[in-house]
């Protein structure tokens, strides 16, 4: 990093001169759930110059029980004033890599493994570009046993005269603003209460981190005015789900490595072995781009949300597409990978889909052909004999691809690899025996 | 909201002018004078340092010896032979060239070896500067209703505090403190994150537009894009 030691002080500085009363310490688990712990002003230049010991054993997939200490070391970069604190009481956060106690970078961290994932790339000259499309939905406060209630019943690009989700939208997106998280577009989604926000590209390491902020920031303000927001992939059924689309490009320098004018799709030969690297790494990396068992009621013909492994230029019932650029713009030339939804580990999955497609430019993987057409009205025959798979259909066909795969297991890292596969692995045994209102009603009456 | 003019010079009366001796001036040099707010100016013989426009506001002088220390120490001595306005210089130099130093007491001021630490030097040139009554340093930069208060790295935009990360401060300020000019986003990333910055200039986009977001709806437009070029803070030089 650049002048760390002006950094710390413009840090220290600034806590000093806006009266921050409290520092949040951020990190993330291996699920992507965020974890938190608060220190005073008095603390943080200790915590950034060494580090604030805790004990890892109380966080889900972090150390065992023997080896319980870890150190949590502030990224003064990601330093922000959290705007929803109290005015003349402000509170800030600042996001954490964790090492063990000797200083190297701990097993258990996500953002360790991103950053693993960021300098292969690096060391290669690619820089990691990512903007995802984040859908979610407002409900009324949840009711246990209830369905949930949805605040409004309008439609995808709706402009309502009594909009109470767009008043929440734009209010979060006023404190994401505020936050340094640049939004490109928001709309009303096509299910009722659903909203999309879209971010505008940074690298991966600072968009995982701005994903989790927002996920924060959408709760927040929701719960503002007594609603309650929902990462939830799938909460209603018969209208679509949200998912979390995420546009990469990768760059040399000021090149953006998937163009080339000459083209006939403006891509590269990189950008066509990232691609093809995606598609055939894909069945192996859902697991963690689609965590849940919910997950799998998202990637159902259709809904727009892919179910076969294919790309194309504008077919959104493909895995990836390849966004025609506004006037050929070489800088926006891109992929956008469609399965992940925004219940996943941002970190875990951005590192997945790095390292999936730069195992395509490795091996020159060679990409399969377009598969322009509506998958959803072709028979799964007809597709078998093109060549054309599908995700895996559940959690349990996604653990087994993911178990398999050397790939996935050398990015995350034997202790995360193990432990997501055995707390996964559980989550499926558990929902295996539960016994459905589905079972029941149609069941119970006639057998 | 009444929006004021810019000032003809926005830092006029507290621009701290520092004559460099260096051939050619060390990249990591140009940088930390630009981050620390000086305006600096190449000079190679005491003859330029007295036909300069601003000779009389000098406020000190930067001797660079690590490439050409005969010539360095000739400029040196010219500077101290001139009593009818001195000028305090500090002198670079690299850890073999100390032995130099010895018997040169009247020469200089102060000294930084090299390759210096941008932190101490900046630290050095603050003091040197102020040591000859150059106290009158900016505190504040102020663009309409923007401030930036360089000496507590707060920002405030229309009475409410504007909280950046350090980059986007380090960028928002080397903007600040050129008003109206164009900048090429090779040449931002250069002076506010170094050479050696390996994002590319992909990372200045992503900066400039956090800010804009942080600057709020109304007054994103603070920053332009000069279409094809670069960005420009505030209003062009050229008029509307």
């Amino acid at each position: 990093m650049l002048d760390a030691a002006r950094q710390r002080e413009y840090v220290l500085r600034g806590v000093e001169e806006r009266g921050v009363r409290l520092i949040r310490l951020w990190f993330t688990d291996v699920l992507g759930s965020l974890k938190s712990f608060a220190i005073s002003p008095a603390e943080l230049e200790n915590a950034l110059e060494d580090g604030m010991t805790f004990d890892g054993s109380t966080i889900d997939g972090f150390s065992r029980v023997q080896e319980a200490d870890v150190l949590a070391v502030p990224d003064p970069d990601t330093f922000e004033i959290l705007p929803w604190s109290e005015h003349d009481a402000p509170e800030a956060r600042v996001f954490c890599d964790i090492f063990d106690l000797e200083g190297t970078p701990f097993d258990g961290d996500p953002r360790q493994v991103l950053r693993r994932q960021i300098e292969a790339a690096h060391a290669d000259g690619y820089t990691f570009y990512v903007a995802p499309d984040i859908e979610f939905f407002y409900f009324d406060t949840p009711v246990p046993g209830e369905p949930p209630k949805p605040l409004d019943h309008a439609g995808f690009f709706d402009l309502t005269t009594t909009d109470a989700t767009g008043n929440l939208r734009k209010r979060t997106i006023r404190t994401l603003e505020a936050l340094g998280i640049p939004v490109e577009y928001s709309f009303h989604e096509d299910a009722p209460s659903q909203q999309e926000i879209d971010l505008r590209h940074t690298d991966a390491l600072t968009m995982a981190d701005s994903v989790m902020t927002f996920r924060l920031a959408v709760k927040e303000v929701a719960a503002q005015s007594g609603v309650h927001a929902t990462f939830m992939p799938k909460p209603l059924e018969r209208v679509q789900g949200s998912g979390m689309h995420t546009h990469m490009s990768l760059f040399r320098g000021d090149t953006n490595a998937f163009y080339d004018a000459d083209d006939g799709y403006h891509l590269s030969s990189t950008a066509k072995s990232f691609m093809a690297g995606l598609l055939r790494h894909a069945a192996e990396i859902t697991a963690v781009t689609n965590q849940t068992v919910n997950s799998y009621k998202r990637l159902v013909p259709g809904f727009e949300a892919p179910v076969h492994i294919s790309w194309a230029r504008n077919n959104r019932s493909g895995l990836i597409r390849v966004p025609i650029a506004k006037r050929g713009n070489p800088m926006a030339t891109r992929l956008e990978f469609r399965s992940p939804d925004p219940a996943c580990n941002p970190y875990l999955a951005f590192s997945l889909m790095l390292a999936a497609g730069r195992r395509g430019i490795a091996e020159g993987y060679e990409l399969p052909a377009e598969a322009d057409s509506n998958m959803f009205e072709i028979g799964e025959d007809v597709l078998a004999k093109l060549g054309i798979a599908q995700l895996p259909q559940s959690l349990n066909d996604a653990l087994t691809s993911m178990e398999g795969s050397s790939l996935v297991a050398d990015v995350l890292g034997d202790h995360i690899f193990e432990w997501f596969l055995r707390n996964k692995r559980q989550e499926w045994r558990e929902y295996k025996t539960h016994v459905s209102a589905f079972e029941r009603d149609r069941y119970l009456g006639t057998l | 909201m009444t929006v004021s003019e810019p000032r003809e010079r926005p830092d006029a009366g507290g621009r701290r002018w520092i004559a460099v001796f260096g051939d050619p001036v060390a990249p990591d040099l140009a940088r930390t004078l630009d981050l620390g707010g000086y305006t600096w100016k190449s000079v190679v013989n005491e003859h330029e340092l007295a036909e300069m426009d601003h000779s009389e506001a000098w406020s000190g002088a930067v001797v660079d010896c690590t490439n050409d220390p005969e010539r360095a120490w000739v400029f040196a001595r010219a500077i101290a032979r001139d009593q009818s306005s001195p000028l305090p210089v500090l002198v670079l130099l690299s850890g073999g060239q100390l032995a130099d130093l010895s018997l040169r007491d009247e020469l200089f001021d102060d000294f930084c070896i090299t390759p210096f630490h941008p932190a101490e030097l900046e630290a050095r040139l603050a003091h040197l500067v102020w040591q000859v009554g150059g106290g009158t340093q900016p505190e504040t930069i102020q663009y309409d209703d923007l401030t930036l208060n360089v000496e507590t790295y707060q920002a405030t935009i229309a009475g409410r505090p504007l909280d950046l990360t350090y980059m986007e401060y380090e960028l928002l300020k080397f903007l600040a403190q050129n008003p109206g000019k164009v900048f090429t986003r090779e040449m931002l990333l250069s002076r506010v994150w170094g050479y050696e910055y390996y994002g590319g200039a992909r990372t200045v986009d992503v900066h400039i537009r956090r800010l804009r977001a942080k600057f709020g709806e109304e007054r994103a437009g603070l920053i332009h894009t000069v279409r094809s070029v670069g960005y420009r803070f505030g209003q062009s030089r050229w008029g509307r």
